[in-house]
């Protein structure tokens, strides 16, 4: 049997220390947590950066690393700063070694990388070791070679390198979310089937229980499928939490694709144990004939500014869509006529908040609000493009009249300067596999004495 | 008629990757899970989406009394012309829907 202890969802959001506490009696083999997702936007993957406060991921990974060295053994994180790229390794790295700087231990540490040579990657894409997924975006070499960074995710062939180094803390960079918590029960045994559906049900934390925030949740593994226990006061888990899980985030709630082939729940059954633990044998894990790992990339969209603006007239309220046309033709055309720039190569919108921000054409209501906020939403080439069309937009938004016979109105502009720039922005590029003859092959594999 | 968003206990929408968006409708008990399976079409989905209704996975799941549908996301997660982030506001349209 191996017991896994999963402290929550992702480093970062908290988990509940007496939770923690119980894990740690119950003696598991290995404590394993997720540090990142592509959910929160394509940022993170662009920049190389961490969603999370470098305060809160300290704060947590601080008791984390305390319940390791409690329980004496393996510590690992996936996924390692939100987008698992080789700088956000480093981020969690140079975390990890103020903490033990801090207290006086010496730790070996696992450095598992992910990040990608996108010049590499256009040429496996030339070759055909790169291949599309079902909903992937049409891309060139050009656009493979033009992100700022592109990740490869790991399965449990890596991460399995990674625990037989020895290390007391492992920091992998981009994983599937699962591999960091199938590796160790798949390496000692237990059902490949039950390995991966108890992962694929513990990668929320306590998610697939009835106290989601609580976190953390204890999985043991054997050799004919799982039975998960959430460890919190008050959490239950039940047959329908437990199979409802998969419905959260898949595309497909029976199948999940990972490295090396795929998961199938078709035939699991779930069975309380009690009020708290459900068993669950029956999944089904299907190799495939050739190994590919998922690759994710982030490429620059252009820089980005945003100005806002809030009608309260009753009568800009109720036009307020004409209102925006208007703006976005007039401003558009003195963009073209003042500034060395083609049509195709900015872009500047409206978005009606109280009216059609969330949906813009496919909104089917309408209704009377009693403010309408115009969000002017700008991205061109350059910061600089992006400011000055900010800059020209901004007098449209401030004093814009519905008819050329009315008095000038003025709007209720936010703040001073009214225009935000947020810099270069990203767009996901990539939604493809790289086929690899070696697991190992995209990934690098680093063993550091730290303390 | 009535509003599928009044007879279920709770439709969520969520990103499933940035490429894909997936819509869990709980019905709840059997007999609303029946109603809904039998009364709403994927047609109807694929024009809340605006979306062909070929590229759309549907998931009848009477264990959970839920229909789930899956479809390309109707705008790449965080592409510029994107309005939500984690998709999680597509629920309202679909509940809104009338079966």
């Amino acid at each position: 049997m191996t017991r896994v202890l999963i402290p929550s969802g992702a480093l970062g959001l908290n988990y509940d220390p007496e939770a923690l506490a119980r894990g740690l009696a119950a003696k598991p083999d290995i404590i394993a947590i997720d540090g990142g997702s592509t959910d929160s936007g394509p940022s993170y993957l662009g920049r190389g950066v961490s969603k999370y406060a470098r305060a809160s991921t300290k704060l947590e990974w601080a008791g984390l690393m305390a319940a390791r060295a409690k329980a004496g053994v393996p510590l690992v994180i996936g996924t390692a700063g939100t987008c698992g790229t080789d700088s956000a390794v480093d981020w969690m790295l140079d975390i990890t070694r103020e903490i033990a700087s801090e207290n006086g231990t010496t730790l070996k540490v696992a450095v598992l990388r992910s990040s990608q040579d996108p010049d590499r990657i256009a040429q496996s894409f030339e070759t055909g070791e790169v291949t599309p997924l079902p909903g992937a975006p049409e891309v060139s070499t050009a656009d493979i070679r033009a992100c700022a960074n592109i990740v490869a995710l790991a399965g449990i062939e890596q991460i399995a390198a990674a625990i037989e180094t020895g290390a007391d803390i492992i920091i992998a960079g981009r994983t599937t979310d699962t591999a960091i918590i199938a590796a160790l029960p798949l390496m000692q045994g237990c059902h490949a089937g039950g390995a991966w559906h108890g992962a694929k049900i513990g990668e929320c934390g306590a998610l697939c229980a009835t106290n989601p925030q609580s976190g953390v949740i204890l999985i043991d593994f054997d050799t004919t499928g799982f039975t998960v226990t959430p460890l919190a006061d008050g959490a239950h888990a039940s047959p329908h939490t437990v199979s409802a899980h998969m419905l959260y985030e898949n595309s497909d709630p029976f199948i999940l694709h990972e490295p090396g082939g795929h998961l199938d729940v078709t035939a699991a059954s779930y069975t309380a144990l009690n009020d708290t633990s459900v068993r669950v044998e029956g999944s089904k894990w299907v190799p495939s004939d050739r190994y590919t790992v998922k690759l994710e990339g982030a490429r620059p969209a252009g820089a980005r500014t945003v100005v806002m603006a809030l009608l309260r007239d009753p009568r800009y309220v109720a036009n307020a869509a004409a209102w925006a046309d208007d703006i976005v033709t007039k401003c558009t055309a003195k963009v073209l006529d003042r500034m060395n720039i083609r049509a195709e190569d900015f872009r500047l919108e409206i978005r009606l908040m109280g009216q059609s921000a969330s949906f813009g054409a496919l909104e089917t209501r309408t209704g009377d609000p009693v403010e309408i906020g115009a969000i002017g939403i700008i991205t061109a080439p350059s910061e600089a493009q992006a400011a000055e069309i900010g800059k020209l937009l901004n007098p449209y938004l401030l004093h814009h009249p519905l008819t050329q016979e009315e008095e000038q109105p003025t709007f209720a502009f936010l703040f001073s300067p009214p225009e935000m720039h947020q810099g270069i922005v990203h767009e996901f590029a990539l939604h493809h596999v790289l086929h690899l003859e070696n697991p190992m092959d995209a990934f690098r594999l680093e063993v550091v004495d730290i303390g | 008629m009535a509003e599928l968003g009044t007879l279920v206990t709770k439709v969520r929408s969520k990103n499933a990757g940035p490429f894909w968006l997936t819509v869990d409708i709980f019905c709840g008990n059997a007999e609303v899970y029946s109603r809904v399976v039998r009364d709403l079409k994927t047609t109807q989905i694929a024009s809340v989406f605006h979306a062909d209704s070929q590229t759309i996975k549907r998931f009848d799941i009477p264990d959970l009394n839920v229909v789930k549908f899956s479809l390309p996301r109707p705008t790449v997660q965080g592409a510029i012309g994107d309005r939500d982030m984690h998709g999680a506001s597509w629920a309202a349209l679909v509940g809104e829907l009338d079966i």
